[in-house]
């Protein structure tokens, strides 16, 4: 039960930054919780909850409000030790169930009916938000107001556009989250009815043969991988390809390419063509400040380089085989379509599976734009409120100012702004170096407990369309799963199958991109999560895990496009896998077997 | 001259002539006449039977005894088969019958005396809800010539009047006048692997996977269960082999010599070792996706991988029983508003 999961000891204070409405309280004993592991697997700082936040208030919205899904209204959150956990709303009511379905003909069929109109104008929405967030200022404070502002006769000082800067940051951040789920629960629906009529049909067919018939050849998630590849045939072709080496740092390789004139500078320019957009892709899913993009850390992308050129130069053109996905596709979807029984089922069939893939291009295409490109500029613009703050002692480092949640970084934004215009020195330096440092503290700590992954009584069933589709979680897995935290003995890790095949090697913990560079020839990825930026990575590696993901996650789409046998979704993997560990991952079934 | 041509080559005859040829032998001519590779052979039709059968009446009847006889009274049948038996052996084969069959084998083995056939029971009550009678007739494996094929064919005869297979007739009173048996003479395929193999998942009813059993030598071993098979599932549709199962083969059946088999031990190095490779795997799905298409419904197939030239033949194909009879309803059906197949996941029904 929630009120039997205690605040970590010595953390109280920083349990007391999250606000009132997400704390565990008395009536949510009634309720079954789950911890979502899924998209905050760690300890989550206290500005990082602003996903979380934006995220359920525009997934209920969707839900409860725009679209009337029948049987499920919003999802509500809860924060203890740094962990959120979520829990469904469902609809059981017969009347209220018969009262939504007629709301949610008249709004998501319009959806589904007008699909391609409303996904261009949402790319047109989209597109205006990435450029207003773009356009924000720099947050900034003048000794003096400059002088063309007052002679321009501007009348509001610096001060107030850092409230405003922030403000409208902020409320962009919300926005975007709109936009998220405008289409997601809808577009998941119509791929998950193909999906589960697969699943009668076909009982034993894989969720990724499922997933492959319904996936684009063509998706954003593919880009920043093909624009990698792409400068490694510029960097052959223009025989600069010699300064890429594995130990040099992005850096260096950079001066170095400058300094060798116009070939070097060539380069450099396609380099720039490629960062905008496709580099504003993270290393995470987006959800904490500290998942960088590319282009605000390019030794990712720079530490692939060295393999691709490789190959470039070992006559292979690193050019994606669109015609033979294209036909593979094809081939799977006639090939299950003529092993149905009657010519109903074909019919049914070919109806569900025209739907999923009007619908799909949304689902795979999101992601860019939402979770990377825009969270990205986010995080980025905070990050030079952190900037500014700390350049006035408020605390230590720019990063810290990820340690304040989005309601007290306005506070102190306040507090600068007011002590600027005052000619006072701000509080916050005596205020927040304190809190700071006592809230890194309790994130270490909180690291360093496992948490439950359900509390509360377990429902008899979970039919919860949102919770189903978002989480995977359904009654069947629900058991296994909490049965697997319970009792971690055995030798096996089960997670989602994600791209079939077999494959043995030593296991690899990479937790950060810093430690991508461990990775040699043969061995087996093991991370949290894994995503189209760690693409290129896949080159080296024999097999992937991951702690986090679905069969329609990037990794699990993207391991298959490389042919690589995955497991996604374990829950633990990198914490019941030891670096070193020599494993077996059977991507077909879902299982990592520890061998030694 | 038909009415008393008793020989159907694999290559004249399909599963329609079943009534003559029997269930095997059909099936056999019709994979040939589909362009699946099948060891050549012939069907002795039942005319042949019948003529025989017409011979030993002459002197008492056989049929009408059977008929007579009740499913429970297992001391009654037991003599009365016995005897039936007894006369099978003794009574000489018509003439003309012996004439056709002897050159008919003479054909098949190129007038090698001494080349190996099998001898396998081709009834025509074989039909497919009663695949367990099947495994009531018999086959004799590896029979190196004339005096032996014509003894074996007898004893195909004669194993209509097992008690088995009789009781087996009375408790579900199958009427004694349809029952015949013809029998099929073909080459043997001295089997380096062999095995058997099932267009669908037979734990679920899958109809993307194929299900294949093998082991190295003879298939006898695999239908007979004194081995465990290698086990592996492939997609249809790809190819994709998502369960290998590599068991301890123990034991393989040979062929001996002088005539028959006989089991002996797999060698060491051989045990552990998967006895299909993935392309023989891959060659096997191309074939049951054939067979498969041929027939229009899902088929139990036996096959072997000939030593020596790795050719792969198809013994046996017959369609799928458990799963093809629950199948009914279809698993959806079109909409007119096609929208409304999501319902089934925003309309909370299950």
């Amino acid at each position: 039960m929630p009120s039997s999961l205690k605040v970590i000891p010595g953390t109280e204070r920083a349990q007391a930054a999250y606000p009132y409405h997400i704390q565990f309280g008395d009536a949510d004993d009634e309720r079954f919780w789950f911890y979502n592991s899924m998209h905050f697997p760690e300890p989550m700082s206290a500005f990082d909850m602003v996903t979380a936040e934006a995220a359920y208030c525009a997934l209920g919205a969707s839900n409860t409000r725009v679209h009337s899904l029948p049987t499920t209204l919003g999802i509500d959150h809860r924060i203890i030790n740094g962990r959120v956990y979520i829990g469904g709303n469902a609809v059981t009511d017969p009347a209220e169930i018969a009262r939504r379905t007629e709301e949610f003909q008249k709004r998501a069929f319009y959806y589904y009916a007008n699909w391609e109109r409303l996904y261009a104008q949402w790319r047109e929405k989209m597109m205006q938000l990435i450029r207003d967030a773009q356009a924000l200022p720099k947050p900034e404070l003048p000794e003096f107001e400059p002088l063309a502002h007052v002679h321009a006769g501007r009348g509001v000082a610096s001060n107030h556009y850092l409230l405003d800067t922030y403000q409208r940051a902020l409320e962009g951040y919300f926005r975007m989250w709109h936009h998220h789920f405008e289409f997601l629960l809808l577009g998941y629906g119509a791929y998950l009815t193909f999906f589960a009529f697969c699943k009668k049909a076909f009982p034993e067919i894989t969720d990724q043969t499922i997933a492959r018939m319904v996936a684009g050849i063509e998706a954003e998630i593919f880009r920043p991988d093909d624009e990698l590849r792409r400068l490694a045939r510029c960097a052959v072709e223009l025989g600069v390809d010699a300064k890429f080496q594995r130990q040099v740092s992005a850096d260096d390789i950079i001066r170095s390419l400058e300094q060798l004139g116009e070939p070097g500078r060539a380069w450099l320019a396609e380099l720039e063509i490629s960062r905008d957009p496709w580099f504003n892709i993270n290393v995470g899913d987006g959800f904490y400040h500290y998942h960088r993009a590319w282009n605000d850390d390019l030794s990712m992308p720079f530490a692939c380089l060295p393999e691709y050129i490789k190959r470039v130069k070992a006559g292979d053109s690193l050019e994606r085989p669109i015609g033979r996905l294209r036909a593979e596709r094809q081939e799977l979807i006639e090939g299950y379509r003529e092993l149905l029984n009657t010519d109903e089922d074909r019919a049914a069939y070919d109806q569900m599976i025209t739907l999923a893939h009007r619908v799909f291009p949304y689902v795979e295409g999101h992601k860019f734009y939402c979770e990377h490109w825009y969270t990205n500029l986010f995080f980025n613009k905070i990050r030079e409120f952190g900037a500014l703050l700390s350049g006035h002692g408020f605390f230590p480092a720019t990063e810290d100012v990820f340690q304040l949640t989005h309601y007290e970084l306005e506070l102190a934004i306040i507090d600068l702004m007011t002590s600027w215009s005052n000619g006072s020195p701000p509080r916050g330096p005596a205020h927040w170096p304190k809190i700071v440092a006592e809230r890194r503290a309790a994130i270490v700590e909180w690291s360093k407990h496992a948490t439950p992954p359900a509390l509360g009584p377990v429902p008899d069933v979970i039919d919860d369309p949102a919770i189903v589709m978002l989480w995977g979680i359904t009654r069947e897995n629900l058991d296994a799963w909490l049965a697997a935290e319970s009792g971690a003995s055995s030798n096996e890790v089960r997670g989602f199958a994600a791209s079939s095949g077999v494959a043995e090697g030593p296991a690899r913990i990479v937790k950060s991109v810093e430690e991508i560079s461990r990775l040699k020839q043969g061995d087996i990825l093991v991370c949290q999560i894994t995503n189209p930026t760690w693409a290129p990575i896949f080159q080296t590696i024999v097999a992937a895990v991951s702690d986090i993901g679905g069969s329609m996650s990037h990794a699990a789409i993207v391991a298959r496009e490389y042919g690589l046998p995955a497991v996604v979704g374990t829950g633990n993997g990198t914490s019941r896998i030891k670096d070193g560990q020599r494993i077996r991952v059977d991507g077909g079934r879902g299982i990592v077997t520890i061998l030694q | 001259m038909s009415s008393t041509q008793v020989i159907g080559w694999f290559a004249d005859i399909g599963l329609d002539d079943r009534l003559h040829v029997g269930g095997k032998g059909g099936s056999l001519g019709e994979l040939q006449r589909a362009g699946i590779a099948v060891p050549a052979g012939f069907v002795v039709k039942t005319a042949a039977f019948e003529r025989f059968l017409r011979a030993l009446e002459r002197h008492s009847p056989v049929r009408s005894r059977v008929a007579a006889l009740s499913g429970d009274d297992l001391a009654v049948a037991t003599a009365c088969c016995a005897e039936i038996r007894a006369r099978m052996t003794a009574e000489a084969l018509p003439a003309d019958v012996l004439d056709q069959i002897a050159s008919a084998h003479a054909a098949l083995c190129n007038g090698a005396g001494q080349s190996p056939v099998a001898v396998r029971s081709s009834a025509t009550t074989e039909d497919a809800a009663d695949a367990s009678f099947a495994g009531l007739q018999d086959t004799y494996l590896w029979v190196t010539n004339l005096s032996q094929t014509l003894e074996r064919v007898r004893a195909c005869w004669a194993s209509l009047y097992s008690v088995e297979s009789v009781t087996y007739r009375r408790k579900r009173a199958v009427p004694e006048e349809g029952v015949a048996m013809a029998v099929v003479v073909q080459k043997m395929v001295d089997a380096r692997t062999a095995g058997v193999m099932f267009t669908r998942s037979p734990i679920t009813g899958d109809r993307s996977v194929l299900t294949v059993e093998g082991s190295w030598g003879l298939g006898s071993a695999v239908v007979g269960g004194e081995v465990t098979p290698d086990r592996w599932v492939l997609g249809k549709i790809r190819g994709d082999i998502s369960v290998r199962e590599i068991s301890t083969k123990l034991v393989q059946h040979v062929p001996v010599l002088m005539g028959g088999i006989e089991a002996v031990a797999v060698p060491e190095d051989l045990r552990r070792a998967a006895c299909m490779s993935d392309d023989e795997l891959l060659s096997l799905r191309a074939i049951a996706r054939n067979v498969e298409r041929h027939y229009g419904r899902p088929q139990d197939i036996e096959w072997a991988v000939e030593r020596g030239s790795d050719a792969i033949l198809l013994l046996q194909s017959r369609p799928e029983t458990v799963w093809s009879a629950k199948e009914s309803a279809p698993v959806a059906r079109p909409a007119d508003n096609p929208l409304l197949h999501v319902m089934s996941i925003f309309g909370g029904k299950r």
